[in-house]
């Protein structure tokens, strides 16, 4: 079994980001759980969304403690939160940020770093406003891309059935951001 | 088709795959997305029901016995707070015989003010008359719904749906929902024995004297009683149509079990985590699930459990004053079991309020219900004392 922590804040498409990587991965033959972190949600205030996979039923019905991965939406979580609080040493951190994934030198020893500038891609093409853009559809497409798990075509589906608006704008981004995306693996030291 | 979706919409869809033909709703967290996928439903077309909005659960309840006694299906849901403003009217539909159906969203009682699970709402409610049924997946959530329409009207006396908040209600996992030609074979439009007919007046709630009072209450408990034979029978014809089956309690790896959990609602399902983990190691080790808890199914409980050294029930509830409430009733089932079979039972309050119930909290009480040598207490709480 996987499970994925998602690091988001209200307004930024988190819980929809979590429901669209269960759909995904649901269509590629895997059993799913997705969820939001259970509390009350405020516009711009971190919000954590989960996700478990599997390829037989999923027993556990608890919160997530220790993810494989993680997906950060927002990156000024990463100074705000103890975003990588109990991930699995060797994990991915997939980053919505225009830097490049070595620089997170407080990180790439023992994780593999991810970043995509998904707020960008979204906002060009009208998906949110430039001060919120929503990010979920883009960095699904990246997810696609960094984890291997699940190919466009699911990516896609997936949109369509869970996104109500923008359908193309929506899998354009997706498209894009899995062509963008840039990983820095474990252990791989920084030259900026 | 299968789809993912969250437990609340599971509720929503097998009320739309019931025909359901009046809907009346007041909405609470952590419930509201059920009567507002239903409120779309019937706003798009999906579900050609009536929507009543009213201006509390009290009066959502009021229109669906109204409803209800004119003879037609009907749906509520609520959770909390909205269920306890409730109270009056739920002992109104069951001494009425209304087959309404409501789900409830177990969430915390206040104060202090909560929006996470646990069971005390509904079992709050455990001697209005209503039938009570257990959910442990989005699965079982949306096959109950269904069940509970047939149920109701078969035996006459409303049934609660119940599942967790959050840990189903806001949880995503596949659902296969049922065709809807299979779920009309399983469920035919309900045809009332009684109901209000200006073409037919009979009197409903009229003052009933004590030499009639007491035999309308008979009459109740009999229902309740042949609800023990037709749930099982309805779970079944289900079964037959669509190859899911739950039964009024579940046995999971039960042969030769020395220790038994006993779990109701999620918790179940983290348990059964447990369970094969200590079986892969050699432990005999079984759980015992209760869905139904109104009947209380005594006689199978106590088949299940009888010949076990020790019982560990979970309770994400309590009783002030007494202990945790399926520990309780369960301590009563084996009351008639001879003392050489009747196993020790440790009673463990835990989740409450929405705490996290993982596998290293029921591995805990496992190992601690083998060691102790006897319970010191009816009530253990975890988390607090443990």
């Amino acid at each position: 079994m996987r499970e994925l922590r998602i690091h988001g804040r209200g307004g930024q498409g988190t819980v929809i980001a979590s429901k669209l990587l269960a759909v995904a991965l649901f269509r590629e033959g895997h059993e799913v759980q997705s969820f939001p972190a259970f509390g009350v949600e405020r516009r711009g205030a971190p919000v954590t969304a989960f996700l478990r996979f599997d390829d037989s039923p999923i027993r556990l019905r608890c919160e997530i403690t220790a993810p494989n991965h993680l997906i950060v939406l927002d990156p000024t979580l990463i100074d705000a939160v103890d975003v990588t609080a109990g991930l699995e040493a060797g994990g991915t951190i997939l980053i919505n940020t225009d830097r490049d994934p070595a620089s997170y030198v407080e990180l790439t020893p023992r994780f593999t770093v991810a970043t995509v500038d998904a707020s960008e891609i979204a906002v060009r093409h009208g998906l949110g406003t430039r001060s919120q853009p929503i990010v979920n559809t883009a960095i699904v497409g990246a997810s696609s891309s960094v984890f291997g798990w699940f190919g466009m075509e699911a990516v896609e589906a997936a949109i369509a059935d869970e996104v109500p608006v923008k359908l193309e704008e929506n899998v354009e981004a997706a498209r894009e951001a899995a062509e963008a995306v840039r990983v820095a693996p474990t252990g791989e030291m920084s030259n900026v | 088709m299968k789809k993912v979706m969250i437990g609340n919409h599971a509720v929503s869809w097998g009320v739309q795959r019931s025909r359901v033909e009046v809907i009346s709703a007041y909405p609470i967290t952590p419930q509201t997305q059920i009567v507002e996928e239903l409120s779309d439903m019937c706003a798009d077309g999906r579900l050609p029901a009536r929507y009543i909005k009213v201006e509390s659960e009290h009066s959502a309840m009021a229109a669906c016995i109204g409803a209800s006694a004119a003879g037609v299906r009907t749906f509520t849901a609520t959770s909390a707070q909205g269920l306890a403003l409730m109270h009056e009217l739920l002992h109104w539909a069951a001494g009425g015989r209304l087959p309404i159906v409501m789900a409830d969203v177990n969430r915390a009682m206040a104060p202090g003010w909560n929006i996470w699970t646990d069971q005390n709402d509904s079992l709050s409610q455990r001697d209005t008359g209503w039938i009570q049924l257990y959910c442990e997946t989005n699965q079982e959530v949306f096959d109950t719904t269904v069940q509970a329409f047939r149920l109701a009207e078969q035996i006459n006396l409303p049934v609660m749906i119940i599942l967790d908040a959050f840990f189903l209600s806001h949880t995503s996992e596949p659902v296969d929902l049922t065709d809807q030609e299979i779920v009309d074979e399983f469920l035919p439009q309900r045809v009332a024995q009684y109901k209000l007919d200006p073409s037919d007046p009979h009197a409903f709630g009229a003052l009933v004297r004590p030499d009639a009072y007491m035999e309308m209450r008979w009459q109740q408990q009999e229902a309740m009683r042949d609800t023990l034979r037709v749930m099982p029978e309805v779970d079944e014809a289900w079964g037959a149509l669509t190859g899911r089956r739950y039964g009024a309690i579940e046995e999971y790896r039960t042969e030769d079990a020395e220790l038994l959990l006993v779990t109701s609602g999620t918790i179940t399902s983290t348990a059964r985590h447990v369970v094969d983990a200590r079986r892969s190691s050699g432990e005999k080790i079984g759980l015992v699930k209760i869905k139904m808890f109104r009947p209380f199914p005594t006689a199978l409980l106590r088949s299940a459990l009888a010949g076990a050294d020790r019982v560990a029930v979970l309770d994400r509830n309590i009783s002030p004053g007494h202990g945790g409430i399926f520990a309780e009733e369960t301590r009563s089932a084996l009351y008639d079991v001879p003392l050489e079979d009747r196993p020790t039972l440790f009673g463990y309050v835990l989740g409450l309020g929405g705490r996290d119930v993982t596998p290293s909290v029921i591995e805990a009480i496992v190992d601690r219900t083998r060691e102790a040598e006897a319970p010191e207490r009816q009530d253990l709480w975890v988390g607090v004392e443990l």
